[in-house]
């Protein structure tokens, strides 16, 4: 069993595995089952300002995007902060960070855009215990209308503003949540870095209609036979976050910003990732919202066999280490050439590869009477889709060394070389 | 009526009264829409799908499990009904095991093919229990076809024919339509009427007048038939069944399997059907499973089936014999009978055994009885006498094409003509191919 103990920004906890601020972490009972089931941290759903709480739909607050045998790719939610007393999550927060000092807890805050409300939220959560706060500047729906949530995380100079104020009336280590809701990544967390933030964490939902329904006429979840566009998270959203904290990790102004890697994260293997592109942590939410909280045990022991299997001494040892090779486009190998290569004897002759190939892609695959599919070295150009559809994974991709002859090109297998240099890039020729 | 499993000699009733609706019960219950969902979604929409390609009408099949996949099974089942119009019965009764789900990639890859003929009975059934027909007749083309044999052959050519515009005269010779779907399966394959209200439905496409109780030969000869209409069809099915060639084949108790199937599909009350309380089923092919099991259902204690050679080389699929060794029935290979005991009725059978030698099998000397009540064979049946004119291969009418005979404007197909092997499906397919050969024909297209 490999050593999993994570600390992040100072934030010490059993396990790289919190779980993010949402339905599962609204209240004492479901945050104490979560400590219980081995989640190394929670952060407590998104508390708001003193006086009546938010008010929930009581009609669905969820859609889904199904895979294969309904299997939750996606959720949207068109639910709110908290919509429970601010004294009640306090005096809750206080009794589980007693009972659980071990564990991180953290606090997720949403109040109006005036420092005022900031620094009256920070002083009512100050005797909790509590080990940080987390500023809720993502959610894309409802409280954006009243200009908080994503309207804050979507302006930089309100993250840095409101980040500063929070610095200036607490001591508690703070994590801006960003948005992905926006064309570049960077300028919010440059922002948040700008106004003292001691992490980000990334990424919150995506601004998403998830369904329509086609009797009603109506965007799902409907309410009353009206919907509304909520936020997206799940297995679907990772790609986006993986890029987002892979951006952040590499961009020259950013790079060392701790940062707490959310979206999508369902098994170990999702957290190993975003730890390698940058995330010091991870957190969750979906994956317990659709198995429940025991999830965390397959990803501790999948992350720690996969330590112990790479030497690893240390959840550390694994984050960033992806961060070199994640490059700009302009800077891969264009003479670097692989050709698909179909394991016949695992092949099941499905035929998905020839079809995707024939129709959609390069005519670069064959087929006889035996339904034996043979990859055409000659019009390969290495696109991976057969590799991505074959449902039994028999096809790899093999490279051919430098020197060798290419049968597509007619021409040897060059050394290294990018589009800096390449004679068709006209940026390359004016340099000269 | 009390009588018991082990009541001597062949007797009704050998089971309690409620006992025989449990026992005769759908053999394979179908999908629920959550079973549906689960079992379509682990299709791969393969390209020129192996299953399709090993369907002898060439379903879609890729096609119509994406269907119900997607929340549509009623355009799934029209996807099914467009290549096979009894796509119900074959749902039903098709040894897909060796034909769509055997050629299933994920046979090849885990062992599990995708269910298709549990599919597409969901998906028909979903099309049937809406009562409605999915198919619009072309205009009328003034043309009379007739069509002899209401079986899947006969059927499908009929239903092909009245879709393109033609008049269809269906005949039979039997009191109901259907052939084998009606007399010749067995029935927890097809419950509560399904061969019935199938053909029903078919005929739903109008067009097509359907006279019962009508022998050829007999009634009117095949060149009556010629001279009243602009094509004639026959879908005739096979006839009577081989006998052992053994003294005292005529004893008490000896019948032809497809007579004991028929009788039974026709029961009205199952209990009142006498059955053995040692039965022995000599064949190997699917009747003589329909039949042993069917009468270990009827509560003979003791059902033996004795094959000629060895069980891998049976015609009935491994999952058909697995089925009767599960409801108890013995197989007994590589044996064949060579004579029969009883003073009146049968008492005993005695078989020699059998080796495969090089010039075929070789029956040894090596001999053993077993005690029988009943004895049915399941042999194979032969084709019946022919019209004048018409000329055979092998034992089927000999065809060309698309079931084109040796007489101008009659074609045949089904298990009286040569192709294929003799399966409903296979049946199924020829008499669409034949009805749309006459079209052709008739039409110049």
């Amino acid at each position: 069993m490999a050593d999993l103990r994570s600390e992040f920004i100072g934030i010490k906890s059993p396990n790289p595995f919190w779980l993010a601020s949402a339905p599962p972490t609204d209240k004492e009972y479901n945050v104490r089952r979560a400590y219980e089931a081995g989640w190394g941290g929670v952060v407590w759903k998104t508390l708001g300002s003193e006086g009546p709480p938010v008010v929930n739909v009581s009609g669905p607050r969820y859609g889904v995007i199904y895979g294969p045998d309904r299997r939750v790719m996606g959720i949207n939610n068109i639910e709110l902060i908290t919509d429970r007393p601010l004294e009640v999550n306090l005096r809750e927060i206080k009794s589980v960070k007693r009972d659980w000092p071990d564990r991180a807890l953290i606090i997720s805050l949403m109040v109006p855009c005036d420092e005022e409300s900031w620094k009256d939220i920070l002083h009512r959560i100050e005797d909790t215990g509590a080990d940080g706060v987390e500023l809720n500047f993502g959610c894309p729906h409802g409280m954006a209308e009243r200009g908080m949530g994503a309207a804050v995380g979507q302006v930089p100079e309100y993250i840095e503003m409101v980040t500063r104020w929070v610095k200036t009336h607490s001591r508690m280590p703070c994590i801006v949540k960003l948005t992905p809701n926006v064309t570049s990544i960077l300028p919010p967390a440059l922002a948040a870095k700008r106004g003292g933030a001691d992490a980000v964490s990334l990424i919150n939902t995506v601004k998403s209609v998830i369904s329509v329904d086609l009797d009603a006429f109506a965007p799902e979840p409907t309410i009353d036979g009206k919907g509304t566009h909520g936020g997206y998270c799940g297995p679907a959203v990772k790609p986006i976050a993986l890029n987002m904290v892979g951006e952040i990790a590499r961009f020259d102004e950013t790079r060392g910003l701790p940062i707490s890697g959310i979206g999508g994260v369902t098994t170990w293997r999702d957290a190993a990732e975003f730890l390698a592109m940058g995330a010091g942590n991870v957190q969750v939410c979906t994956a317990a919202m659709t198995y429940g909280f025991k999830v965390v045990q397959e990803m501790i022991s999948g992350l720690s066999d996969y330590m112990d299997r790479k030497g690893f001494a240390s959840v550390s040892e694994i984050v960033g280490r992806a961060v070199p090779n994640f490059s700009e486009w302009q800077h891969l190998n264009l003479n670097h050439v692989t050709k698909a290569v179909i394991d016949q004897d695992a092949c099941i002759n499905c035929g998905r590869c020839y079809a995707v190939c024939e129709d959609t892609s390069h005519q670069a695959i064959s087929v006889d009477e035996a339904r034996t599919y043979t990859v055409k070295d000659e019009e390969c150009v290495a696109c991976n889709l057969c590799v991505d559809v074959c449902p039994v994974g028999c096809i790899d991709m093999k490279t051919l060394p430098v020197g060798s002859m290419d049968p597509r090109t007619g021409r040897p297998v060059a050394p290294y070389g990018n589009w800096t240099t390449h004679p068709n890039n006209p940026m390359a020729r004016a340099a000269e | 009526m009390a009588h018991s499993q082990y009541t001597p000699g062949i007797v009704p009733a050998r089971l309690a009264p409620d006992a025989y609706r449990a026992r005769f019960a759908d053999i394979a219950p179908p999908l629920d829409d959550h079973q549906a969902q689960v079992a379509a979604d682990r299709c791969y929409f393969c390209h020129d799908a192996p299953c399709m390609e090993a369907c002898p009408t060439s379903i879609d099949i890729p096609l119509f499990i994406r269907q119900i996949a997607t929340g549509t099974p009623e355009a799934a089942a029209k996807t099914i009904l467009t290549q096979n119009i009894l796509g119900g019965m074959c749902a039903r009764v098709c040894p897909t095991e060796t034909l769509c789900e055997g050629a299933c990639v994920r046979e090849a890859a885990e062992g599990a093919p995708v269910r298709i003929g549990a599919l597409q009975r969901y998906a028909t059934d979903r099309m049937m229990a809406r009562q409605d027909h999915p198919f619009t007749r072309a205009a009328a083309t003034g043309r009379r076809i007739a069509v002899v044999g209401a079986g899947p052959a006969g059927l499908a050519c009929a239903h092909r024919l009245a879709l393109l515009g033609h008049e269809v005269t269906l005949y039979d010779a039997r009191p109901r339509a259907g052939g084998l779907n009606e007399y010749g399966i067995a029935s927890y394959k097809a419950v509560d009427g399904f061969a019935a209200r199938e053909i029903d439905w078919l005929m739903q496409i109008g067009g097509i007048r359907l006279v019962t109780g009508w022998k050829l030969g007999t009634d009117a000869t095949l060149a009556d038939l010629v001279d009243s209409h602009d094509a004639v069809f026959l879908g005739l099915g096979l006839g009577a069944t081989g006998a052992l060639g053994l003294a005292g084949e005529d004893k008490t108790g000896i019948a032809p399997a497809t007579e004991f199937i028929a009788e039974l599909r026709q029961a009205e009350d199952l209990s009142a059907l006498p059955i053995g309380r040692a039965v022995i089923v000599i064949g190997g092919g699917m009747t003589a499973i329909d039949a042993a099991v069917q009468a270990r259902l009827l509560g003979a204690p003791d059902v033996t089936i004795v094959y000629r050679r060895s069980r891998a080389e049976m015609p009935a699929s491994e999952l058909e014999q697995e089925l009767a060794l599960t409801r108890g029935v013995r197989i007994v290979e590589n044996a064949v009978p060579v004579a029969i005991h009883g003073n009146g009725a049968l008492h005993e059978v005695e078989f020699a055994r059998t080796e495969a030698g090089p010039a075929g099998l070789v029956v040894t000397e090596d001999t053993f009885r077993l005690s029988a009540d009943q004895l049915f064979r399941a042999i194979g049946q032969r084709l019946g006498p022919l019209p004048d004119g018409l000329t055979t291969e092998a034992g089927k009418i000999r065809v060309e094409g698309a079931g084109r005979t040796a007489l101008p404007k009659v074609w045949a197909g089904g298990d009286c003509a040569q192709g294929g092997q003799d399966l409903t499906v296979t049946a199924v397919a020829e008499g669409r191919d034949a009805a749309e050969d006459i079209h052709s024909f008739l039409m110049g297209a």
